[in-house]
């Protein structure tokens, strides 16, 4: 489909070798993706030729890096296939983004409203709600998950009411891969007058996205999971909406006049991006974008479902590990979590880094989701394009390992120490 | 090819992880053995001390009561669900701090964090089957995991979930 061999190349981290003689096999892309050398450079050279402040000065540099920086927003623009409609902010991450929409959205917000949010949610998009709640008396429900770890729509229908205000949930999620139909959602809520925000961190890097298709009034996500700088996120939204919202961080580049007494904001997007923002990193997250769309977001979605199906064909050998995600990897795709009431998923993680193999262990920053799911912690391999076969069965020998040290297996049905925590 | 053998109700097991030699040094078979069948799960009638842990990065808690008689340690409960070197070194715990004085306990609980971060332990102190959570030393991510029931005990010493007696 693409040269995989070509692809790796062009990421220098690939070339690692872990603990003395072990090769790198990086699965951990949902929490961060490796970056290719056009990102690195684009970083140079934006420091060694065009250095300047955005915005502000006459001279020649000024007006580079201003129309550099401004360029991203326009190419960030198209890859949500967004309108003229839709204005793009950015921010540090998906997280601030998420932040600055329960502050400032939130402020319309009385006593007695209600928001949205799924149990599948991470906490970026549980805990800004929780201090909006805390600060405007207001209330939080969860929108359930099925057994078959999709979102219960039909749940999703009766818990909205007239003094639902915001649904915010995620676009696929980042423990289960599990990919949430937004343009339902987008209709229930609509109908009931609440506004749509997707936490979309997981899926912008993954998979097509259609803003205007979607019908959502906000969408989130950050750069650094799509070979991009950390450091830069985004937030797009309807402008009509951005424009009746209150000011968030207060600034230079947010204003249009300070006087003794008072200030007014300046226009969208430039209102809600105080202060010197992060320019280097977004002229690089330029590059990111260009190099994706080079390989193509549906190759890359193609490619990526078809690595999760040829891991999962493998890792069902381990009968005695849970899986967690919908069975269709369409719908889950570049996601693997499991679990085991024996081994905890921090040893696997442990034993298998010793093979070079790099997963998560953890509650993935989605403790209610955990909760829900009855575990305290589970393992993840998360894939991304420069990702092989290969290194699929690099990881299941790995596992292998670590499934001998604590002789599941052969012997599991003589293992005695099943946490407590499984059953609550 | 080197063969380690875990006793206990396990049957014999062979394992084949030889090219690791540093993982051998974590999952010592004195730690997998206090993992699969851990000591101090049986609740304590009397309740002087007590706390709960927890690590939030990866959600391992532990609950620890502890029955002191006339300064000593007569009982300890301690029930943890985590990870093996979490569980081991709360095993181990419940182990070594019975019938200790406080006093002693709180010096086993120095000795121990000492060796957690490099400090070489003095050879006359023997703090038991401790000693094998060595390891965990080169995997500075995991020294946590091993602190856990130990903070924990020493919160309740603190007096953070003190229940007096009458």
């Amino acid at each position: 489909m693409f040269d995989i061999e070509k692809i790796r190349k062009d990421f220098p981290i690939l070339k690692r070798i872990i603990w003395g003689d072990k090769k790198l096999v990086y699965f951990d892309n949902a929490a961060t993706t490796q970056k290719p050398s056009v990102v690195i450079n684009a970083l140079v050279d934006y420091y060694e030729n065009i250095n300047a402040n955005i915005h502000r000065g006459v001279h020649k540099l000024a007006e580079e890096s201003t129309i550099a920086y401004e360029n991203v927003r326009l190419k960030v623009r198209k890859l949500l296939n967004a309108d003229s409609n839709t204005e793009i902010i950015f921010t540090r991450n998906a997280t601030e983004s998420l932040n600055l929409l329960s502050y400032t959205l939130g402020e319309s917000l009385n006593e007695g409203d209600e928001i949205l949010i799924s149990e599948m949610e991470h906490h970026s998009n549980i805990v800004p709600w929780f201090i909006l709640k805390n600060r405007k008396n207001i209330s939080i429900k969860f929108i359930p998950i099925t057994d078959k770890y999709e979102l219960d729509y039909e749940a999703l229908s009766s818990l909205v009411t007239k003094k639902t205000k915001i649904i915010s949930v995620t676009h696929k999620s980042n423990v289960l891969g599990t990919v949430n139909d937004i343009k339902k959602i987008s209709d229930i809520a609509h109908s009931a007058g609440a506004v749509l925000i997707v936490d979309a961190a997981q899926s912008v890097p993954h998979m097509r996205i259609n803003f205007n298709e979607m019908g959502c009034d906000f969408i989130v996500f950050s750069a650094h999971k799509m070979c991009g700088p950390t450091g830069v996120g985004v937030l797009a939204g309807k402008k009509d909406l951005l424009e009746k919202m209150p000011p968030f961080m207060g600034g230079g580049e947010m204003i249009r006049k300070v006087t003794f007494d008072d200030f007014t904001v300046n226009d969208l997007p430039w209102k809600y991006e105080a202060g010197t923002p992060n320019i280097a990193d977004v002229i690089a997250f330029e590059k990111a974008i260009d190099y994706i769309q080079s390989i193509g977001i549906q190759n890359i979605y193609d490619y990526e479902c078809e690595l999760t199906s040829y891991a999962l064909d493998s890792i069902k050998q381990f009968d005695f590990l849970k899986l967690y995600g919908p069975e269709n990897v369409k719908n889950r795709a570049g996601i693997i979590t499991f679990s085991n009431p024996v081994v905890h998923p921090h040893d696997i993680a442990t034993i298998i880094d010793q093979y070079g193999v790099a997963i998560r262990a953890g509650h993935h920053c989605a403790q209610p989701l955990m909760k829900k799911l009855g575990v305290q912690a589970t393992c993840r391999a998360s894939f991304y394009f420069y990702n092989t076969k290969q290194e699929v069965d690099i990881f299941i020998n790995a596992l292998k390992s670590a499934f001998d040290y604590f002789a599941l297996g052969a012997c599991k049905d003589l293992v005695s120490n099943e946490p407590k925590g499984a059953k609550r | 090819m080197n063969q380690k053998v875990l006793k206990g109700n396990m049957s014999v097991i062979t394992m084949t992880n030889k090219s690791l030699p540093q993982l051998d040094e974590l999952y010592k078979e004195i730690i997998l053995e206090h993992y699969r069948h851990p000591h101090g799960r049986i609740p304590v009638e009397h309740i002087h001390y007590q706390a709960d842990g927890m690590n939030p990065l990866c959600g391992d808690e532990v609950k620890l009561a502890l029955e002191v008689e006339n300064n000593k340690i007569k009982r300890i409960f301690i029930d943890s669900h985590g990870c093996s070197i979490s569980v081991a070194s709360a095993s181990m715990l419940a182990e070594i701090l019975n019938n200790k004085t406080l006093d002693e306990a709180k010096l086993i609980y120095a000795h121990f964090k000492d060796m957690m971060h490099g400090v070489s332990l003095s050879e006359e102190f023997d703090i038991g089957d401790l000693e094998a959570l060595e390891g965990v030393k080169k995997f500075p991510v995991r020294i946590k995991c091993a602190l856990l029931p130990w903070t924990t005990f020493d919160e309740a010493l603190a007096g953070h979930k003190h229940i007096e007696i009458s």
